[in-house]
């Protein structure tokens, strides 16, 4: 019965959206960190989604999606001359997480819209199914 | 013998296999919705009935070794199955559209219902035939 695989096509987007949520708040976290050296500086992180194609064999190919990855933002780190800092390295310099925060804002609001909409979808379905349980009564 | 379930059920049982599989695609698509260079697919439902009944009516071929070609309508090259045309294009190449997507999952669950109403119509009249009141 396909509604049933809908709950973990459903499920796969919640935790997919859980993920970036999760990113999202570290990145948040960590807009206003600081370090001694660009290396060592807090980039802003973002998972990369990717669709499972599954079972080949079924009637119709069926996906739910996964987290391919995670990458890290290659924007450039901010560097701010503060010699009282700290944290300042022998130059005086302080380095700056790449974070931009109305971009996480952002982020959050798409990835709250997507996750609703996952927990709708199989909301719905399991409407459809209790219906179905209770058919021809 | 006159009274037989599936003459008597029609198109209905066929019908609320293809929604639920319509709705399996919608679900997809909504779960793939940031995922990048994703396609929106979504069942012709007329287009995938018409095959479902034409199986029914021919006998179906049964794949009974997973190296058996698919000769079935329902398979992966079903002409029913189609890329959704885009609206707006996106710069990581998905076409998912939620608005439309949710639309459509909700369309196609009010037609379920209904799908599950007239088999419900069918059952009790069936019972009826049969208490013979």
């Amino acid at each position: 019965m396909s509604l049933f695989s809908i709950f973990d096509i459903a499920g796969s987007g919640m935790s997919a959206q859980s993920l970036r949520l999760n990113t999202t708040a570290s990145n948040l976290a960590n807009a206003d960190s600081v370090s001694s050296s660009v290396n060592e500086s807090y980039r802003a992180r973002q998972p990369i989604f990717q669709a499972v194609l599954d079972s080949f064999d079924n009637d119709f190919k069926q996906g739910s999606v996964k987290v391919h990855g995670i990458t890290e933002s290659q924007a450039p780190i901010r560097q701010e001359y503060n010699p009282t800092h700290p944290m300042a390295d022998d130059n005086g310099y302080i380095y700056h997480a790449n974070v931009d925060p109305i971009a996480e804002m952002a982020n959050m609001m798409s990835a709250s819209r997507s996750y609703q909409n996952n927990v709708e979808i199989a909301n719905t379905s399991k409407q459809l199914l209790l219906q179905t349980l209770r058919l021809g009564e | 013998m006159a009274i037989n379930f599936d003459a008597a059920l029609g198109i209905h049982a066929e019908a609320l296999r293809v929604r639920s599989q319509r709705a399996e695609m919608l679900a997809t698509n909504l779960a793939n919705a940031d995922t990048p260079n994703f396609k929106a697919r979504d069942i012709d439902f007329q287009a995938a009935l018409k095959a479902a009944n034409a199986d029914q009516q021919s006998g179906k071929l049964e794949r009974t070794h997973q190296q058996h070609f698919q000769v079935n309508a329902n398979s992966v090259d079903n002409p029913a199955i189609q890329y959704r045309t885009v609206i707006q294009d996106s710069l990581d190449g998905n076409t998912v559209d939620e608005q439309v997507e949710q639309a459509q999952f909700m369309q196609n669950a009010v037609h379920y219902q209904a799908t599950l109403e007239f088999l419900g119509g069918k059952f009790q009249s069936l019972t009826k035939a049969l208490r013979g009141e």
